[in-house]
């Protein structure tokens, strides 16, 4: 079992505020990994230094064992290192199959091939992974119509259709009907089984990671507080204090 | 181009009067861009217009001195004038505009630019004006250097007019509105303020200091009615320069471009002097994206 | 089947009109051609403003090169330029018809290679700047361009420079250049439509509606504006090249750089038919066109005021345009299809608000 992304000592610091301070956690082929913490312990930051979004102040990100802490998003994306957003990001004046048509890999894309059209086998994949996650009824309505848990599930097929190796996933379960996500969960973890394709998850709603997740980092203050599997995480006692302390006055709703 | 770099090393005084000028009519150019400044950091709407704005201000001055009233007394009226008109134009246009794409703002400004100058053309005719104010012209190192001393005066004036706006800014009721408006429209609409009537002000109060500007440029230099659009460049080239809400910035950028334009229409000759103030605004704006550019970053 | 049947009674009707109309308004032909010149401009903006959200206000540039360079190459490969434009119009050259046919042929070439060329090299400048400040970068290096050949003595600075006259009658000019214009927009609109309809099109539209996104998928975004930008550069070259030779005598700021007014148009007419569609800029194009003529003979001296209020009122209200608008009101003929008893029944089964979460 090889670690498709090795993060090792990455520190990234906006102005004063040190927002990933020391990270080093790994992310092991054909699994899928949980990123669990408190509002405000890094976990977006950490996302983002991953994919590209910003330099990181020291460490070193690698992917597939190559260094890739100075690539630019494109270049992450095209080596199969893919996330999506917390907040959904789809093509709102397209239709979805169009979404899905613009996701396709842009590996091997060059001038030669830029005013190809897609053959009729992109357009059957795209339809195939459209009904993979439920929204084959919906493939001709214009995205930005589809209902928000409709939009996060477009945006996870789009994702799949781009083949990443690796797929980071920003809270895929926020904002969706508690009853979808069951449905969802079983897609993510077909989407590693099916498809090959390791997931690195940002979560908060326990029950839901520690269902899906092989193994669990735990994010406190910019630090890595504890790495698990989901059972030793449940018990282990610093998890624990850090939700407790960061939700202090706030009724802890997404931990239970 | 080469003689005339000679030249300026050869006789030095020469730069004397090529800074003088620069500076003086830079901090006319500052007055104009605060007011860009200003509807841009307030209320996001980048005005086009702004050069034309300062162009008609000049034309109340002139036409005022036709009547036979000295620009001096002309300043305050074309700064009620300009103001109301602003207001109205803030009501027709403006607060259609606001909130809108970036570029919604700069296409409906254009057009406003462009009325504006055809009807001052259509007014006053196309000839280049002057508006006489009647004061001394001194020289100095031996008729060297030449200075009005309406020059002097204008800068004054400026000062005096950037003064009570910042202190208008600082303190008033209604400067602290825009400023929190500024900040955070939402906000501010939740603390109570009436943030149509800030805006309004706003793009008011931006029309008076173009009209300002325009009187003193009139005073100390020539008007047009479509010379508009370079001073509208100019305003761009400020800003873009020195940043929102940074008067300092404003100022320095605003001689900065004042002394640079003097220099490029002495060393490249006249023709290309019009040419240097476009292509110091690609040049503000290329350096604006290599500063900002890092080799990692996000889309803005 | 029925839209198939619209579309072709439609590309045939435009087709037959522009061959015919010169035919029955002799006396107009030339203003008819630069109606297509301006349904030319609409087109070529549309690709980078309304296809790709990419705002030119400066698309006008590649215009006046592509007339300076056509003229260069016209003159150039017969004489001596520098002494051409020194004599500003006092030589009379006469251009046998071979070379003058060769010299407008290779000029036009030159003048689409030049333009796309110059593309590639100001889109590694402008293209790192957004929103406004792409808009006032491009519409400062149109402003630019102007001065600098105001500067120019090669090619005659501020007084201009007269092309080889055209070796015939004049209604033959007026009919030749007639059909150059006509082809240009033709073809202009064949390539985009086609381009639209490849993976080109869906991946500048993807740029358009969030270029991070397409960014975070690998979308190769520059390489796809540059293109883009390249596209429109080669058209408008050509286009310079044909409407400097149809005037007959070029001069930098109101011919071949008329940045605040053809500039503009451009942007206006695209939005006033509706950016971002095929027909849209073809039919704002047509209607700007036609008020422009109607106020230019009706409103003598108010014109461009009239013009103005116009630019505003499309710009402020009227920003969806005309194929916008319908768009909105019959999706259908579009193939858009809009399930509302669906949307309503989704709305129904996840109350789940949209988060706002702070990012972290």
């Amino acid at each position: 079992m090889t670690d498709m992304i090795e993060v090792e000592g990455v520190t990234k610091a906006f102005g004063g505020i040190v927002a990933n301070n020391d990270i080093t956690l790994a992310v092991p082929e054909g699994r899928i990994t949980g990123l669990i913490g408190p509002n405000g312990s890094g976990k977006t930051t950490l996302f983002n230094s991953i994919v590209g979004y910003h330099p990181i102040d020291s460490g070193s990100i690698r992917f597939e064992g190559a260094e890739i802490s100075d690539f630019r998003v494109q270049q992450i994306a095209r080596l199969g290192l893919l996330r999506t957003f917390q907040q959904t990001r789809i093509y709102s004046k397209m239709n979805c199959v169009k979404n899905m048509l613009i996701s396709v890999p842009h590996r091997h894309e060059s001038y030669a091939t830029i005013f190809k059209t897609y053959p009729p086998e992109v357009t059957e994949k795209a339809e195939r992974l459209l009904e993979f996650v439920g929204l084959y009824e919906k493939r001709l309505l214009i995205s930005g119509d589809l209902s928000f848990g409709q939009q996060k599930l477009l945006e996870f097929a789009m994702a799949l259709m781009n083949e990443p190796k690796v797929l980071l996933l920003d809270e895929p379960t926020a904002g969706i009907n508690p009853t979808l996500i069951n449905g969802l969960i079983d897609r993510l973890k077909r989407a590693t089984r099916e498809f090959g394709i390791t997931l690195f998850v940002i979560e908060h709603n326990m029950p839901v990671i520690m269902g899906l997740a092989d193994n669990i980092y735990c994010l406190s203050n910019g630090r890595v507080l504890a790495h698990g599997t989901p059972a030793e995480i449940q018990k282990d006692g610093r998890v624990i204090d850090a939700y407790l302390g960061g939700h202090h006055a706030v009724d802890s709703e997404e931990s239970d | 181009m080469v003689n005339n770099i000679a030249l300026l090393t050869d006789v030095p005084i020469l730069n004397v009067q090529l800074l003088l000028d620069g500076l003086l009519i830079g901090a006319i150019f500052a007055l104009a861009a605060y007011g860009l400044a200003l509807v841009w950091g307030v209320m996001n709407v980048k005005n086009l217009a702004q050069g034309d704005l300062v162009i008609m201000g000049g034309y109340i001055a002139w036409y005022l001195s036709e009547l036979g009233v000295h620009p001096i007394l002309g300043l305050p009226i074309a700064i009620v004038l300009m103001f109301a008109f602003g207001w109205v134009v803030y009501f027709l246009i403006i607060r259609y505009v606001i909130e809108r794409d970036l570029f919604t703002s700069l296409l409906a400004t254009f057009g406003l630019a462009l009325v504006i100058q055809q009807l001052l053309n259509l007014a006053f005719g196309p000839e280049v004006q002057i508006t006489e104010s009647g004061f001394a012209i001194r020289s100095m190192f031996e008729g060297m250097v030449t200075m009005a001393d309406i020059k002097f005066i204008a800068l004054c004036l400026a000062a005096v007019l950037a003064t009570i706006i910042v202190t208008f800014m600082k303190y008033s009721r209604m400067g602290q509105a825009i400023r929190a408006t500024a900040q955070d429209p939402r906000a501010a609409k939740v603390m109570g303020i009436d943030t149509g009537r800030v805006y309004a002000f706003t793009f008011a109060l931006n029309s008076a200091i173009c009209g300002a500007a325009g009187v003193l440029i009139s005073m100390i230099w020539i008007i047009q009615p479509f010379f508009g659009m370079s001073h509208s460049i100019r305003s761009f080239v400020i800003v873009t320069a020195a940043g929102l809400g940074n008067l300092p910035g404003v100022i320095i950028a605003g001689l900065g471009l004042g002394v640079a334009e003097q220099y490029a229409g002495f060393v490249l000759g006249a023709e290309l002097q019009q040419f240097s103030v476009v292509a110091l605004l690609v040049a503000v704006l290329v350096v604006r994206q290599i500063v900002q550019g890092r080799r990692r970053q996000a889309v803005q | 089947m029925t839209s198939k049947r619209v579309q072709i009674l439609l590309h045939g009707g435009v087709l037959a009109a522009g061959i015919i109309a010169p035919l029955i308004f002799p006396n107009y032909t030339l203003q008819i051609a630069v109606l297509w010149v301006m349904i030319l401009f609409a087109m070529t903006w549309d690709v980078m403003g309304g296809q790709m959200g990419y705002n030119s206000l400066g698309n006008i540039f590649f215009f006046g090169a592509g007339m300076y360079t056509c003229v260069i190459v016209q003159i150039g490969l017969y004489y001596d330029v520098a002494k051409y434009t020194a004599a500003s119009g006092m030589i009379t050259v006469n251009f046998t018809p071979e070379q003058y046919f060769t010299g407008l042929a290779l000029g036009m070439i030159a003048a689409a290679l030049v333009c796309a060329v110059l593309a590639v090299i100001l889109g590694w400048i402008v293209f790192g700047l957004r929103g406004p400040y792409f808009a006032i970068g491009t519409l400062g290096i149109a402003l630019a361009a102007g001065e600098l050949f105001s500067a120019w003595e090669y090619v005659g600075g501020g007084g201009g420079i007269a092309l080889p006259v055209y070796p015939g009658e004049p209604d033959d000019r007026a009919y030749f250049f007639y059909l150059l214009c006509f082809t240009l927009a033709v073809v202009t609109f064949a390539v985009l439509r086609r381009i639209y309809a490849s993976r080109f099109g869906l991946a500048i539209n993807a740029i358009r509606d969030d270029e991070e996104k397409a960014e975070g998928m690998g979308i190769h975004t520059r390489r796809h504006k540059t293109v883009g930008w390249c596209i429109s550069a080669f058209f408008l070259g050509i286009s310079g090249a044909i409407f400097g030779n149809m005037i007959g005598f070029i001069e930098p700021l109101e011919v071949a750089f008329p940045t605040v007014t053809f500039g503009i148009f451009m942007v206006v007419m695209a939005l006033l038919g509706g950016k971002g569609t095929m027909w849209g800029p073809v039919i704002g194009a047509t209607l700007f066109h036609a008020f422009k003529e109607v106020t230019w003979i009706h409103l003598l001296g108010w014109q461009w005021v009239a013009l103005g209020a116009f630019i505003i009122i499309v710009v402020v209200f009227f920003q969806q345009g005309i194929m916008g608008w319908i768009q909105d009101k019959r999706p259908h003929w579009f193939g858009i299809v809009v399930d509302e008893a669906g949307a309503a029944r989704e709305i129904e089964l996840e109350g789940a608000p949209r988060r706002t979460g702070a990012a972290e």
